[in-house]
């Protein structure tokens, strides 16, 4: 399986930026660019991702230390959740109208 | 995840693409995503990759038109804002390289193409920019006609062009509205300053209805993207709801709209309009516009003058590399 990363022909690697919007939140994924190094991808994420006071704090990750689950392999991978609706509350209607459950 | 495939081998291998090929027409009829590392038709890939670069690239040739107007500005707010705006199309120019960047170009082949005129960019920005007024007229018309022809765009099946798109159009509703209000300040002022608005947008309307592509019985390649629902609407369709939008809006400027046809229609239920002048629009494509050879001239020397801070902030960060390997 491979993971994802840049081309070998990129004169600059590819750094995925996740940015915070505020206190309290998870840095989200914003999408990439490309850097020499990881102090100019995180001054560059500024100025091309937080424009508009998107953000509080900057993540940037090398793309290619990133290691996905294999796309071809999808259906079985994600198999065990299916038919488990149990796991979810809703699959309990017994207890409907029952105050504070 | 807005990664390159680095795994376009597997392409080559027929029960893969038999499979692929399945599981990408069920995600296109599903009106669902797809996502770089999936399989993909070539010709989509393709398509994808010269749509995608070509908006780049006129992000980045759009730059040209009103950065000449950053040191003439009226005022100190006025240059603030359309400082704002160059480098707002800088970055719109970048989330859309990065975006075609997963589809397995590179961002020098693109430049390159960029540079040598292999590669093609909006018309719109060969048009040249001799007044105050035409950055209220780009702001209104041009940014008007592009966040027309990119809203749909937001739902485009390629997963990294969507994503592009939302954040491009949350942004350019600022350029359009700057626009309109360098227009409403025109023409609420002297005489030669209503007279200045109105001769702009008079420059600016018809290229700006240009900018939705050749009508649709001409238009080759729209069928192909509307069945892999990369458009979303026809060329005409899109031109006629932007006209329908600007009607009022010229109303509380009070500018005329330069066509002596064009009138509300009862019964089609959409204005009539005179022909375009397709000839023009040919002409200014085929590289012959006012400011072609200009525009691909000012971008090779910006090009060129900016490679040795390329080659300063590598050169940088292969020592820091080599200092760090040396610690460790």
């Amino acid at each position: 399986m491979s993971t994802p990363g840049e081309l070998g022909t990129e004169a600059w690697p590819l750094w995925e930026v996740f940015v915070r919007a505020n206190r309290g939140l998870s840095h989200v994924h914003v999408g990439s660019l490309h850097a020499p190094d990881a102090d100019m991808a995180v001054r560059n994420a500024r100025d091309v991702y937080t424009r508009r006071n998107e953000g509080v704090s900057i993540w940037v990750v090398p793309a290619d230390a990133i290691t996905t689950s294999d796309p071809d392999a999808k259906g079985a991978f994600f198999e065990s959740p299916a038919g488990k609706n149990y796991r979810h509350a809703v699959y309990y209607t017994k207890s409907e109208g029952v105050k504070h459950l | 995840m807005t990664t390159a495939p680095a795994d376009l081998s597997v392409a080559g291998d027929q029960h893969g693409d038999e499979a692929g090929q399945a599981l990408f027409d069920e995600l296109i009829a599903r009106d669902s995503r797809i996502e770089p590392r999936d399989w993909m038709p070539e010709g989509y890939r393709k398509t994808l990759i010269r749509q995608i670069s070509q908006h780049a690239h006129s992000e980045i040739i759009g730059m040209q038109p009103e950065s000449n107007w950053i040191t003439r500005a009226p005022s100190l707010k006025r240059k603030a804002i359309l400082m704002a705006k160059v480098q707002d199309e800088a970055g719109h120019g970048l989330y859309l390289y990065s975006a075609a960047q997963t589809l397995g170009i590179t961002r020098e082949e693109m430049m390159d193409q960029l540079i040598t005129g292999r590669a093609r960019y909006s018309s719109i920005f060969n048009y040249l920019t001799p007044t105050w007024a035409d950055m209220g007229a780009i702001g209104w018309l041009v940014d008007g006609a592009a966040i027309c022809n990119q809203v749909p765009l937001c739902r485009c099946s390629y997963g990294p062009y969507g994503r592009a798109m939302v954040r491009i159009c949350k942004e350019e509703s600022f350029h359009q509205r700057q626009g309109f209000e360098i227009l409403l300040e025109l023409m609420q002022g002297t005489e030669e300053q209503r007279e200045m608005a109105q001769d702009a947008v008079n420059r600016w309307y018809w290229p700006s209805l240009m900018m939705f592509g050749p009508p649709d019985d001409e238009s080759p390649n729209s069928a192909q993207s509307m069945a892999w629902n990369i458009k979303r609407f026809s060329n005409d369709e899109l031109r006629q709801r932007f006209v329908g939008m600007l009607v009022p809006q010229s109303e509380v400027l009070g500018v005329t709209l330069p066509d002596p046809a064009l009138r509300w229609n009862e019964e089609t239920g959409q204005y009539d309009m005179s022909e375009i002048d397709w000839d023009e629009f040919n002409e200014v494509l085929a590289g012959r516009g006012p400011a072609n050879a200009e525009r691909i001239r000012r971008r090779r020397e910006a090009h060129d003058d900016g490679a040795w801070v390329r080659e300063a902030a590598a050169a940088y960060a292969a020592k820091q590399a080599a200092r760090q390997a040396e610690v460790a």
